[in-house]
């Protein structure tokens, strides 16, 4: 488990890949999966003008 | 065999493809490029190991610079770079296509604001103003009349970036309220899906709805065509249905998303596209 960089809530990265977007189910914060082991997010970076097809 | 997986992100795709690479027991690696340092005169030996890269970032750029990075070391990689770059830049995309006698929307390229609107004018309102590397639908602008042109083109010039100054104008297709999107894998169109939109944008980035497509032979044909213009591979044609001239190309992707088009097309496109890659895989080891 670790916490929401935003709100401090508690975050579980089971079943989620290293790079996969999840969401905070408190404040409702992107947050981008950094780690599994030990557990690690951070604020998800806004869209870029070239991401996307 | 053992595979890379290029990615910016993990999205829904990135895992239906891993799901697939597992099912298969596949080995492969995921190879964040946020992560990447690259030596150019000095290649890692990791990406030996690789029998192909198949490049998912979701950064054009990014996704562009490591394609041509690793061609240059030898490493097979899906796209290759010269389709990914010529299918980032809606120039070069409709440059390749006229070159290959595609029909695709009228098109006129200016620089500066007052030549850009005489271009509009040469087209006759409405028109559709786009950004040459723009993605997912952002920044189109359908422009009515000569108000709105010189309004949008002035955001453009004092807000834009240089690439911005470049001004990319097409005909507008009166469409019937959808595109069409279709998925060409090799030499092959493999499914196709209507996106739906009562808004003129008909992206599913920006909420159309996707419905299954018929692959008729002559969406068959101008698809594969498509293709083959901008060099081929693994590629999503975007094709507008024009009342007067029938099917035109709009815009082929390289790193193609693909998530809302497996349900109504019953086409599983991530196996697909890995059977693709592993047979031009297997071809290699042979010889």
């Amino acid at each position: 488990m670790t916490h929401c960089p935003e709100c401090e809530a508690e975050i579980t990265v089971r079943d989620l890949l290293i790079g996969e977007i999840t969401y905070c189910p408190d404040c409702n914060a992107e947050l981008e999966v950094l780690r599994l082991e030990p557990p690690s997010v951070a604020l998800a970076p806004q869209i870029e003008e070239d991401w996307g097809e | 065999m053992r595979l890379a997986i290029l990615t910016s992100r993990i999205r829904v795709e990135e895992k239906l493809l891993i799901d697939a690479l597992r099912q298969r027991a596949i080995a492969f690696d995921i190879v964040d490029d946020g992560e990447l340092l690259l030596d150019l005169s000095n290649p890692d030996e990791r990406w030996r190991e690789y029998d192909a890269v198949l490049s998912r970032s979701l950064s054009q750029s990014r996704g562009l610079a490591v394609l041509n990075i690793l061609e240059h070391w030898g490493v097979r990689v899906y796209n290759p770079a010269v389709v990914t770059s010529t299918c980032n830049d809606k120039l070069l995309t409709t440059l390749a296509l006229l070159q290959a006698g595609i029909p695709t929307p009228h098109t006129v390229l200016a620089f500066d604001s007052q030549v850009a609107i005489r271009g509009m004018e040469m087209l006759h309102y409405p028109v559709v103003l786009k950004p040459t590397t723009g993605s997912w639908g952002r920044l189109l602008a359908r422009i009515n009349d000569r108000d709105a042109a010189e309004a949008v083109l002035e955001h453009r010039e004092t807000l834009g970036s240089y690439q911005h100054h470049i001004h990319y104008i097409q005909e507008h297709i009166a469409k019937p309220q959808r595109d069409i999107r279709a998925f060409v894998v090799g030499e092959r169109t493999i499914c196709a899906i209507y996106r739906t939109s009562e808004h003129w944008v008909t992206n599913t980035a920006r909420g159309a709805v996707a419905s299954n497509c018929p692959v008729t032979p002559e969406l068959d044909s101008l698809c594969v065509r498509a293709a083959q213009a901008v060099g081929g591979g693994i590629l999503a044609i975007d094709v507008l249905e024009d009342r007067q001239r029938g099917l035109l190309v709009n815009e082929i992707n390289a790193t193609m998303e693909f998530r809302n088009s497996i349900a109504p097309t019953g086409v599983d496109i991530p196996n697909v596209m890995l059977d693709y890659v592993l047979s031009a895989m297997q071809e290699e080891v042979v010889r």
